[in-house]
């Protein structure tokens, strides 16, 4: 993949000294404004309030594989082409996880979390922003040890819909598995990882069962409503691509969708302090799980 | 006038980012914001490691932390440290040349925030990351430090800076710390 925003030999024309890209005069942030309001006009996807770093180079990185110059003819090309703009949305939102990603975050779920969801009948669980599924499937494994898995549902979702594809089938890269074996067991798995997948080729196969009860659907954080009312929220790394006040208008859906004494969990570095609702919640402990309380 | 300095290095970082942090004062006015590669393994000690050499508070950036005067930040394990505008931001993208943090990606997206008000220092590493993000620095008409590589315990990534761009100082890892306190004091006077 290439890593190069501009290529940094070429000379600056002294008409075009380098401004600030993330000010708002600036070629670069009229360019990429008119292109993230066309792309909300035409189809709907809503990438104005992205976080601007990011999103600047997320969008050259699509620029090179696109093989257009400037990030107006990007504008012409996704305006014109809707199979650009699957390629765009795709770019633009691909999160590169991991099975167990930060193991003390599930192993204080299943040490204080867990527990709260034996009390409860059925537990409605929604992932928002699951990715390719490794978390899914990860904390459906966790479930199933715990003898809750049967009377859980895990709604994962995303606004891509190419990436609920690959979360679907359950396969991933066989290499991985080793690193995801250590952390497993850092997780507080208490059975044996490779039961969990049968491997073939260079492809590790999870176990038809743990799909069972996860539903892969699309939703978007930043134009859908809720949907639900859930025992748990995940939604990990995802509001680190929104500025802030995307991040608080998407606060205030996720504590819509949680019912009361209902679980949050955010990835390690994102707090619920500065949201709209942080005194609503407590924290379950140094990882980013919190309660809502009132 | 620098208004932020970025700071990246792999290999021998630890022991680099310890003297240099001990060596500057308490009082020191300018925000550094830090990469260094590193296993898994070390993930955890490095901040304490830090917070016990360095007299300025080092914290691990959580996301959209102000950038404040007088502090050390540190890219967390595992996530892309951004710069943007007044304040940081994290990502989960992938690595880039295999690394995450990635030394480009912050010396890249400060050049864009910070313009000519950012310094990038390159220390001790084993890799060529941060060549590139120092070309943006410079693009955008801010200044490069690199350790002087017969100083640097693995030498490969400040030659790799210096191979990609025209540093404005290179020097000895002794004195760094007093050169970035000299520059910080002629901001006060400027």
């Amino acid at each position: 993949m290439p890593d190069l925003i501009f290529d940094p030999k070429a000379p600056v024309p002294p008409s075009e000294k380098p401004s600030n890209p993330l000010s708002l005069d600036s070629l670069e942030a009229i360019e990429i404004a008119l292109l993230v309001e066309g792309i909300y006009r035409r189809y709907g996807y809503d990438f104005r309030e992205y976080a601007p770093a990011s999103l600047l180079r997320r969008i050259w990185t699509i620029i090179q594989a696109e093989g257009v110059l400037t990030i107006s003819g990007l504008q012409e090309k996704v305006l014109h082409n809707p199979d650009c703009l699957e390629r765009f949305v795709l770019g633009l939102s691909v999160n590169v996880t991991a099975m167990y990603r930060d193991p003390s975050f599930y192993q204080l779920f299943r040490q204080k979390v867990v527990p709260m969801l034996r009390t409860y009948p059925s537990v409605n669980i929604w992932l928002a922003g699951c990715a390719t599924g490794e978390e899914a499937y990860s904390l459906a494994i966790m479930l199933e040890e715990e003898g809750l898995y049967s009377r859980c549902r895990i709604y994962a979702t995303d606004i891509n819909e190419s990436v609920l594809k690959q979360a679907k089938s359950g396969i991933f890269p066989l290499e991985l598995m080793r690193e995801y074996t250590g952390n497993y067991l850092k997780a507080g798995g208490t059975s044996s990882f490779s039961e969990y997948y049968t491997a073939n080729y260079d492809h590790a196969i999870l176990r038809p069962s743990l799909t069972r009860n996860i539903v892969f659907a699309p939703h978007n954080l930043v134009t859908d409503s809720p949907f639900n009312q859930f025992h748990v929220i995940w939604c990990r790394n995802v509001t680190i691509y929104f500025n802030k006040v995307l991040q608080q208008r998407v606060h205030k859906l996720l504590y819509d969708s949680l019912i009361t004494f209902g679980v949050l969990g955010l990835g390690s570095k994102e707090t619920i302090e500065s949201t709209p609702h942080q005194n609503n919640f407590e924290a379950l402990g140094s990882e980013a799980l919190y309660r809502k309380v009132s | 006038m620098i208004k932020l300095i970025v700071i990246g290095t792999s290999a021998g970082g630890l022991n680099a980012l310890s003297f240099l942090l001990a060596a500057l004062p308490p009082d020191f006015p300018v925000p550094l914001a830090i990469v260094q590669h590193r296993s898994r393994e070390m993930s955890d000690s490095l901040l304490p490691l830090l917070n016990q050499k360095s007299r300025l508070p080092v914290e691990e950036v959580q996301d959209k932390a102000v950038i404040q005067n007088s502090r050390v930040y540190l890219a967390p394990a595992d996530y892309h440290l951004l710069v943007d505008t007044d304040h940081f931001a994290l990502s989960v993208d992938p690595p880039v040349r295999y690394s995450r943090p990635s030394i480009d990606v912050l010396f890249e997206t400060a050049a864009y925030a910070f313009q000519s008000e950012v310094l990038g220092v390159i220390l001790t590493g084993a890799n060529r990351d941060g060549a590139q993000g120092a070309q943006h620095i410079k693009k955008r008409g801010g200044r490069i430090l690199v350790q002087d590589p017969a100083t640097a315990y693995s030498a490969v990534m400040p030659r790799a800076t210096l191979n990609a761009v025209q540093a404005d100082w290179v020097l000895p890892l002794g004195e760094i710390a007093p050169f970035l306190v000299r520059l910080a004091g002629e901001n006060k006077s400027s």
